[in-house]
């Protein structure tokens, strides 16, 4: 019983660490260049891909569960272990597994975003 | 003495608008993004220990815990909270999955005055429409590399 308390606490703490990391690195980058969050976002994305592509992703997933899945580089890694899994299967699943993994996300993101526009007005950004 | 082309002017300018920033706080930047990051990514944890207790396993556990997460930060978006956090947390607000829930919501409810379908829906996807544009297209290149290598 202990050790699985104390197992979950450091499955929490590597969570932290490299999730926390991710977003160090993202803001490093932003503080010494001019990129903005957009830009930042595709780029993690991409090299979320990128990683995954080449088989270094998916050790970080396993090491630290949702530090390396939530932070938008784990939606590239959602996209491309969709399209290396459909390849499996064929061409079809090949082009089209990478959509079809993202879909959770992409449909919530949208419906919600819809209800959230039709509940909420534009409210004047105070600083 | 510099003359007084128009590209001088420019720089002159920018060179003048750099002396009047505030300096840029590194240290207490990177401190806040790597804090609230992990916290988010740890909410993430919770969430998935949370749905394994409940039954859900593999892909289904992984979709849902997106799911979840992308609605809290559409409603911490709506509620305007998200914005808060954001100017104080810098990238880690970004970069999580949440950041991603945000840079959807806020032009949609923004941009709602200019009509639903231009407004609303169009600009939805200032943001988003890029990530999914190189995400598929880069997730297709992955699938095709690995179906003929």
């Amino acid at each position: 019983m202990e050790a699985e308390i104390l197992a979950i606490f450091l499955q929490y703490l590597k969570a932290f660490a490299v999730g926390g990391g991710i977003c160090l690195i993202a803001q490093i980058i932003i503080n010494f260049t001019d990129l903005t969050a957009g830009k930042i976002l595709v780029y993690f994305m991409l090299a979320g891909v990128v990683l995954t592509a080449v088989g270094l992703y998916q050790p970080l997933v396993d090491f630290a569960g949702a530090g390396a899945t939530v932070p938008i580089s784990g939606f590239g890694y959602l996209l491309a272990n969709g399209a290396i899994k459909g390849a499996e299967r064929g061409f079809f699943y090949a082009i089209t597994g990478s959509l079809t993994a993202a879909s959770a996300g992409v449909t919530a993101a949208v419906v919600f975003a819809f209800i959230m526009a039709l509940i909420f007005k534009s409210r004047t950004k105070r600083n | 003495m510099t003359g007084r082309t128009r590209e001088n002017l420019n720089t002159n300018y920018l060179n003048y608008v750099k002396t009047q920033d505030p300096p840029t706080k590194h240290l207490k930047n990177c401190a806040a993004a790597f804090g609230v990051g992990g916290l988010i990514c740890c909410i993430g944890q919770f969430i998935r220990y949370m749905l394994q207790y409940a039954g859900l396993t593999g892909d289904e556990l992984a979709g849902s815990t997106s799911v979840i997460l992308i609605f809290l930060g559409c409603l911490l978006t709506g509620l305007g909270v998200y914005d808060r956090i954001g100017r104080y947390a810098g990238a880690g607000s970004i970069v999580p999955i949440t950041g991603f829930a945000n840079s959807v919501t806020s032009p949609a409810i923004e941009f709602k005055t200019e009509g639903w379908i231009y407004g609303m829906a169009a600009k939805m996807f200032t943001v988003a429409g890029a990530i999914i544009v190189f995400g598929v297209f880069s997730g297709v290149l992955v699938g095709l590399i690995y179906l003929f290598v």
